[in-house]
């Protein structure tokens, strides 16, 4: 008799100030959880500043010495260099492959679909560790050097998923009807490719190969695995660095890296509505 | 049938690339059931020696201990994770709802060799927060937080909260809000609206989430490297101490092959507990 209990439950329906009360409640809740997440950006950038080697709260002098020492430092340097140079091709391979799938897969029906996504959409669960092992092995097995293309060609297994979800997203969004009117008037299916899909899809696209780009400039476990002391990416520079020395150069270099990481973030948010890419836009 | 211009130029790169990684899964595969050949990087005859040796109590235990700490991990990250979310989604302003996603996203592109250091930073015994107690008078000598399992727990916990505050915003945005407002009309206050609707309906969210979770922590490895400094291990560490400082990779390799098929494993059942609620959220 579901009609009468609800009769006879008593309405939870709080009275003016306690709905005040719950809301500034959950606005506290939510800020010191954002304080959580900030709590480590907000720390190192106190010891980047700090003048002395040696950690101390608050800093007794202040300086940028350290930025300077960690710009000047070569591991730094070669570590941004290989890592453009990975990261460019991994994420340039990685939106072509994921992209041209991703219509593939809104658009047509074939043999071993589902399978082909599951096996792409994998990495995301399967531990890096493993991925970078794996690689490792398959290059010497096959012969090859520990250059640069088995790091590339791990990335871009790393980083497919996320670009495959991006241009999905928005190809979801796409209007059918534009291609099937531009079909019906005559055009072959390339030109309708190049005319119509791409362009509207250019806001997917951009956002697919910023993610692609960022992660791999940023993946460590299975970069580990697979560069040799000559390849070395920033990530991998940067691990070593904090096994082997304490000074706060680390520091300057995270502040720079997450400034960066930020104000791309924040441009990101601007042109592509960082909401609509990440689907979490309320319907 | 439709006509399908163009599949195989789309799928053919795709099929490439799965191959590629199916073949790097399946050189692991390989080499785990390959004997160990001390003084030499090529493996001998065909083995199962490496999978009995993982029974050893050792393994054992840094097998439990990880899926120990993922399971802390994933827990915490979905109590910090879910007001986020709803924040993210339920935020009023637009600026607001900005400010909370770049925050929450950001440290997602930080990269884990970053985060871990700043964690560094913050939990060491001169670091920030021994330092901040340590002034106002509240302990007298430093909290050993470094190499201990909370402060691994910490820093993983920072790491995974923006995945998974991203999967459980996209779970909650597409709530349809008509659920929620018909429960309003119906005379429940928010918090039984909450309780009846919108957490019902985010259950597939959160299964999602947890699970991610839980794959994501259990492959990190710079963070409970550098703060678990060698007193806790877990599974990717294990596996690149084999590798990399006694070259037993084929040992390494089954650890891999078995932390995959616990992965496997542990995914599965989520999948098979979130059944019943697959219903609810499909509209």
């Amino acid at each position: 008799m579901p009609r009468a209990r609800s009769q006879t439950m008593p309405k939870l329906v709080l009275p003016k100030a306690l709905r005040l009360l719950s809301r500034f409640l959950g606005g506290l809740a939510v800020t010191a959880i954002l304080g959580f997440v900030l709590l480590p950006a907000f720390v190192v950038t106190l010891a980047a500043f700090n003048d002395r080697a040696l950690l101390s709260f608050p800093p007794a002098a202040w300086s940028w010495r350290w930025f300077a020492k960690a710009i000047a430092y070569e591991d730094f340097q070669a570590g941004v260099r290989n890592g453009l140079i990975v990261t460019s091709w991994a994420s340039s391979i990685a939106l072509t492959v994921g992209a041209a799938f991703a219509i593939a897969l809104e658009r047509y029906e074939f043999n071993l679909k589902r399978a082909l996504e599951a096996v792409l959409l994998s990495p995301l669960v399967v531990p890096h560790f493993t991925i970078g092992l794996g690689f490792l092995i398959l290059f010497a097995q096959l012969g090859l050097a520990r250059g640069y293309a088995v790091i590339v060609a791990c990335h871009v297994v790393l980083v497919l998923p996320f670009v495959l979800r991006s241009v999905y997203i928005s190809l979801r969004n796409l209007d059918p009807r534009l291609e099937l009117a531009a079909a019906s008037l005559g055009a072959p299916p390339h030109r309708v490719l190049a005319t119509i899909t791409l362009p509207l899809l250019v806001p997917g696209l951009v956002s697919g190969w910023l993610f692609a780009a960022i992660l791999s400039f940023n993946e460590f476990t299975a970069s580990l695995f697979v560069t040799a002391q000559r390849t070395q990416t920033l990530p991998v520079a940067l691990y070593n660095y904090v096994r082997e020395y304490a000074d706060p150069s680390m520091a300057a270099i995270s502040v720079m890296y997450i400034v960066a990481t930020a104000m791309l973030l924040i441009f990101a948010n601007a042109f592509l509505g960082l909401a609509r890419v990440l689907n979490v836009e309320h319907r | 049938m439709t006509p399908r211009p163009l599949l195989r130029v789309f799928v053919s790169p795709a099929v490439l690339c799965a191959i590629g990684f199916a073949a790097a899964l399946g050189a692991v595969l390989q080499y785990s059931l390959r004997a160990y050949v001390p003084g030499s990087l090529e493996p001998g005859g065909f083995t199962l020696a490496n999978f009995t040796a993982l029974l050893h109590p050792l393994y054992a235990r840094v097998f439990l201990d990880t899926v120990w700490i993922c399971c802390l991990t994933a827990f915490f990250t979905l109590v910090l994770g879910y007001p986020l979310a709803f924040a993210l989604v339920h935020a009023r302003s637009v600026a607001l709802k900005s400010v909370i996603l770049v925050i929450t996203v950001t440290p997602l592109f930080l990269g884990e060799v970053v985060r871990t250091y700043s964690w560094i930073v913050v939990l060491g015994n001169n670091g920030f927060l021994n330092s901040m107690l340590l002034k106002a008078g509240l302990i007298d000598a430093p909290l050993q937080l470094m190499f201990t399992r909370l402060g691994v727990v910490t820093a993983l916990v920072h790491v995974t909260l923006p995945v998974v505050v991203i999967m459980l915003a996209a779970a909650l945005a597409h709530i349809d809000r008509d659920y929620e407002r018909a429960a309003a009309s119906l005379g429940a206050g928010p918090i039984r609206a909450f309780l009846t609707v919108t957490l019902p309906l985010s259950t597939p969210g959160i299964i999602a989430s947890v699970t991610t979770a839980f794959a994501w922590t259990f492959s990190a490895f710079a963070t409970p490297q550098l703060i678990g400094g060698g007193r806790v291990n877990m599974v990717a560490n294990l596996v690149y101490q084999l590798g990399f400082a006694s070259f037993n990779f084929p040992f390494a390799a089954s650890l891999s092959v078995a932390g995959l098929m616990l992965t496997f494993a542990v995914l599965a059942l989520m999948r098979t507990a979130a059944r019943p609620f697959e219903r609810i959220g499909l509209h």
